[in-house]
């Protein structure tokens, strides 16, 4: 489903305007290369052969001109069709060229931390992490404040368009829009830390009636079964024991700490860890049993839990979905 | 480390005491060419370093999920690598071609100032110990080389590698600004009679260009090293975003120097295609002036485009074009260069050996760099490819493509000068062909890794399609660079031993080098032949085809400027660009300051603006003590400068009441922006006032015994120069900080 050279396969308006110019710049570049090596390659196999004094040519300016015409009228045209696109693309829409939109409609906002990504609904009030959906829609843009709780990270989704810097002490403006539905691997592009390597996140883009189910249930508090198995509730009532309220929030529940990722549909995530591993019930007591194996130098401590423990934590946390 | 290995392979075959003479008269040795030799040797050593530290990472990298390294390690060990190749391999290894050949091929003994280029020397030495000694304390620096804020800051970086980092790279920057005012003093005021400045080689060209590159660059990293350093070591705030201070103001000064560095490395590798090409075509340079001419706009457009670094940033969509322009000109001064030298190649008789091999290699992937960077300068494509491993590809094509390749050429080509004996044709051409092959290999395929979404600086990546198959081409690449080396050093170890001897000019080469022995005698030349034209060698050995008489070049006009002047200026240019750093952050944080915060209101105008004229009257007081002193009225001159020193010493007691009356009131330097750079930029002011001191101390004692006298007033000149400006730099702070102009 990922596209394997996603640069190459844009999916979006803006992430198709730099493609149509990298391929551009790249056939140029092609071109000139293959002139500049050609003729190199000439003049060295002409040139081994020879075996008189060459002439003592000290170089003309008439010639240096005549030569730098071509580079001149290509850089100038490069200037044009960049800066164009920089307007054009609008890069950071803090303030919409048709003046319409307020640079309080924001969509979303997201929070690059050490090392996962919080997502935020402002309008709909859901709260995520690593996981993004918007609506595949060719015609709407989302509005995304990019900031940091912590050091620098960089917000990138190749097929999607540009990178953004998320910067703490600074909010940045990028549009978020997928043409078609699908899911786009995003990743942090600015070294961090540690786990800068383990800090990838997903963008999801669904039809406009998946998205709006999704929020509403989203909204909600997780849809836990009413009666939880003997299992899941021991688990419930070892998560709220142990240390575990104080990084995360459960909506609904006294765990409110906004450290760690929100945990409140933590069964509906498919990766565990910023794209650590898939999150299945196996992975999940992997990673909890010691996270510092899966994910070395990640803010989460090993809290050498007991397998009882474990089993029971997980059977609590598939519950949240 | 290098002195080290001579003094062990000397034990087995000399006496003891020999032996320690022998180490004894390198380490305390003022010959320039020696000095160079220990410069390149340092250089060598250091690639061995960086080079395994890359073979390490590449290892780690070779496939995907791997757990070779720990990720605390790989971090450590691409935050060394990138500061060991740039600052103890890039710039030591030109600074050596530097130091041996500057000297001789502008014809001169030595250079400017022997004691200073050992000081140099030893001060690199020392900084990369003392960077690398930061490996024992179990905590290498591991924020990368640019060391971004704030996660090199205390709260996110709580060791000490980033304090040896920057440490090591004050005590290294000291080293380069102190060598490149020598290179620069060299070429201005030791040129030969005849050699004119429009008449030195290309090479020399370069590494003028390169000096002023590093005397203006290297202060806009001092002055953000200094303020990490109060930041790491005292809690002020300059780079804290929770205390209002600000993480994009340190990208901006790093690049101010990082950009203009790429060039410092780029530049001399220019110079030595420019030497070799055309003495291996049998043809002088196409175009000189246009290589030459199309260098200064290098140099001037060099320290226009840093934030070009910096597009994924936001800066906003005027401050992208504005540097995207700049940059995208870089291309055209960089595409004269490319014609000029496939111009020269042009209807040449080639003379195909090693050193050509890797000069012609230098400009094909120069040019593949050249327009990838050219990709980046367009705006959007940066946007989708930097801190990609596309980027790394692109400037790893530039710098070791470009920048490595070229310090192959010019080692084939130099070797027989500097040692006497030819190196191996036929291990050369192995060396040359494994390094075309792994190079390419280790850096084509990460163009492709880079579009595939692979950033950089990860230490390991998912098994996505492709990924492990790319990664592994690359990390094989690297084995052939590494085996290419170690053929390259038997090369040298050999050749040392039997290589052919080469005679003074085995190439029937142009310039002043080969118009000596090799080796050169430590006075360099008996005889320096007649300069009418570029090639003097040339119109030497061709006298039916000498330049002068087709090719017309200015003549020398005999214009020889005073050396420790000259060197005065240079330094205090230097010393400009860091204190109009300071400044200009001061500006930053102090137009936004909040209300009820600690600001200028607190300092006492009127009491500073008096001890000011102190200050102020010191360089009236030294101007008079200039001219008793050329007048030789020896007495007048001590009492004038005894006066100038008191002046600046009560200059200095008002400073320390100032600073007493702050720090009673409890304003430190951590309290908020406005005391950091109030304190920083007095306090570095201060530092300066009180060296300035102790040199006009050191003047008075020399006066008063009767040693500085009217034939060496041009000695006390330069320290004029210097305490002037101190006084320059008080008034700039006075007016900005006190008086609150530009605010």
């Amino acid at each position: 489903m990922n596209s394997v050279i996603p640069v190459l396969d844009p999916a979006s308006p803006q992430a198709e305007a730099i493609h149509d110019l990298f391929l551009l710049v790249l056939l140029i570049s092609a071109v000139i290369f293959a002139i500049v090596a050609g003729l190199i390659l000439l003049a060295i196999s002409r040139g081994r052969q020879r075996q008189t004094l060459p002439e003592q040519d000290f170089g003309s300016e008439k010639s240096e001109i005549f030569w730098m015409i071509g580079p001149v009228i290509i850089v100038i045209w490069l200037v044009a069709i960049s800066a164009n696109l920089i307007i054009t693309l609008n890069a950071i829409p803090q303030a919409d060229p048709d003046g319409k939109t307020d640079i309080n409609d924001i969509d979303l906002i997201v929070i690059g931390h050490q090392w996962w990504w919080e997502v935020k609904y402002p309008k709909s009030g859901v709260i995520t992490a690593n996981e993004i959906y918007i609506p595949a829609d060719k015609k709407k843009k989302f509005r995304v404040k990019v900031s940091s709780a912590d050091v620098i990270h960089c917000f990138w989704v190749p097929q999607l368009g540009r990178k953004i810097d998320a910067i703490p002490g600074r909010d940045n403006y990028i549009w978020l829009q997928a043409s078609e539905p699908g899911s786009y691997q995003g990743r942090c592009s600015e070294y961090c830390g540690a786990q800068h390597a383990w800090m990838n996140f997903k963008v999801y883009a669904v039809t406009d009636a998946e998205f709006d189910q999704w929020v509403a249930s989203e909204q909600l508090a997780s849809k836990q079964p009413k009666l939880l198995s003997p299992l899941a509730n021991s688990g419930k009532q070892f998560f709220f024991q142990a240390t575990c309220p104080q990084c995360h929030t459960i909506y609904g529940t006294p765990a409110e700490a906004t450290i760690g990722p929100d945990l409140t549909h933590f069964a509906r995530r498919k990766e565990i860890g910023a794209g650590v591993i898939e999150n299945t019930s196996k992975n999940l007591a992997l990673w909890l049993k010691d996270p510092q194996a899966l994910k070395p130098g990640c803010k989460m401590p090993d809290f050498k839990l007991s397998d009882e423990h474990l089993k029971q934590l997980v059977a609590y946390l598939e519950t949240l979905k | 480390m290098t002195t080290g290995s001579i003094e062990q392979s000397e034990r087995t075959s000399l006496e003891p005491p020999v032996t320690s003479t022998l180490l004894l008269d390198w380490v305390s040795t003022l010959d320039h060419k020696r000095i160079g030799i220990m410069y390149i040797l340092t250089a060598m050593f250091y690639l061995a370093i960086g080079g395994f530290e890359a073979l390490l990472m590449r290892i780690q990298l070779s496939m995907p999920n791997n757990t070779f390294l720990s990720p605390e390690m790989f971090n450590q060990l691409f935050t060394m690598h990138g500061t060991t190749m740039v600052f103890l391999v890039g710039m030591p290894v030109l600074t050596g071609f530097a130091n041996y050949f500057v000297p001789l091929m502008v014809g001169a003994r030595d250079v400017a100032f022997p004691r200073l280029n050992a000081f140099g020397f030893w001060m690199l030495f020392f900084g990369g110990l003392l960077l690398h000694f930061s490996f024992l304390t179990g905590s290498a620096p591991n924020a990368g080389w640019f060391s971004y804020v704030p996660l090199s800051s205390k709260a996110y970086s709580s060791l000490q590698g980033v304090d040896y980092w920057i440490i090591g790279l004050l005590i290294m920057g000291v080293g380069s600004v102190s060598g490149a005012i020598n290179i620069f003093a060299t070429i201005i005021c030791l040129r030969a009679p005849g050699m004119s400045l429009q008449r030195v080689p290309l090479f020399v060209w370069m590494m003028l260009m390169q000096s002023i590159l590093i005397i203006l660059a290297l202060p806009a990293l001092n002055s953000a090293l200094a303020m990490l350093l109060i930041d790491r070591w005292l809690g002020s705030a300059f780079f804290d975003p929770t205390r209002g201070g600000s993480v994009v103001l340190w990208q901006h000064y790093f690049w101010i120097f990082g950009h203009p560095e790429v060039y410092i490395l780029i530049l001399p590798a220019f110079g030595m295609i420019s030497e070799v090409i055309p003495v291996f075509s049998r043809k002088p340079i196409y175009g000189y002036t246009f290589v030459a001419a199309s260098s200064v706009a290098i140099v001037l457009l060099g320290y226009g485009v840093w934030a070009h670094h910096m597009f994924a940033v936001g800066l906003g969509m005027y401050a992208d074009i504005f540097f995207a322009v700049g940059s995208l000109l870089i291309a055209i001064p960089t595409g004269i260069k490319v014609f000029n030298w496939t111009a020269t190649l042009w209807g040449g008789e080639i003379k195909f050996n090693t050193s050509m091999h890797f000069a012609v290699a230098f400009l094909l992937q120069f040019v593949i760099g050249g327009l990838t960077g050219i990709m980046f300068a367009a705006v959007p494509i940066d946007w989708q490819l930097t801190d990609t491993y596309f980027v790394v590809a692109h400037f790893h094509y530039v710098l070791i493509g470009g920048t490595v390749f070229a310090l192959f050429s010019a080692a084939y080509y130099w070797f027989p000068k500097m040692s006497g004996r030819m190196l191996s044709e036929r291990w050369g051409i192995l060396h040359f062909w494994l390094w075309v092959l792994g190079f390419n290999m280790t850096f084509m395929v990460q163009h492709f890794l880079g579009m595939m979404g692979m950033p950089r600086r990860v230490y390991t990546y998912a098994d996505n399609p492709g990924w492990a198959l790319l990664n592994g081409i690359s990390s094989l690449g690297a084995v052939f660079m590494a085996i290419g080396t170690l053929v390259f050093l038997w090369n040298i170890g050999t050749s040392l031993l039997r290589g052919k001897i080469a005679g003074d000019n085995p190439w029937d080469a142009f310039t002043l080098e080969w118009a000596t022995t090799s080796p050169p005698p430590p006075e360099n030349f008996t005889v320096i032949p007649e300069i009418k034209s570029r090639r003097p060698v040339w119109d030497l050995n061709h006298p039916e085809n000498a330049d002068w008489k087709t090719e017309k070049t200015p003549a020398d006009r005999g214009i020889r400027p005073n050396l420790p002047k000259l060197a005065a200026w240079a330094f205090i240019a230097s010393e400009a660009v860091f204190f109009l750093l300071l400044l200009i952050a001061y500006v930053i944080f102090n137009t936004r300051s909040g209300e009820g915060a600690v600001t200028s209101s607190v300092l006492d105008v009127t009491r500073t603006g008096i001890f000011s004229l102190f200050l102020i009257f010191s360089s009236v007081t030294f101007w008079i003590a200039e001219r008793f002193l050329r007048a030789g009225k020896q007495s007048a001159f001590v009492l004038t400068l005894g006066l100038t020193i008191l002046l600046g010493i009560t200059f200095l007691a008002g400073q320390v009441w100032e600073y007493t009356g702050l720090l009673t009131n409890n304003i430190t330097i951590n309290t908020n922006l406005f005391s950091a750079t109030f304190f920083t930029v007095t306090g570095f002011h201060g530092i300066h006032v009180t060296a300035g001191v102790i040199a006009l101390f050191v003047m008075l004692m020399m006066g008063i015994k009767g040693n500085l006298t009217a034939d060496k007033s041009h000695v006390f000149g330069a320290v004029g120069v210097y305490w002037h400006f101190v006084d320059v730099v008080w008034l700039a702070v006075f007016g900005i900080i006190y008086l609150g102009l530009l605010q």
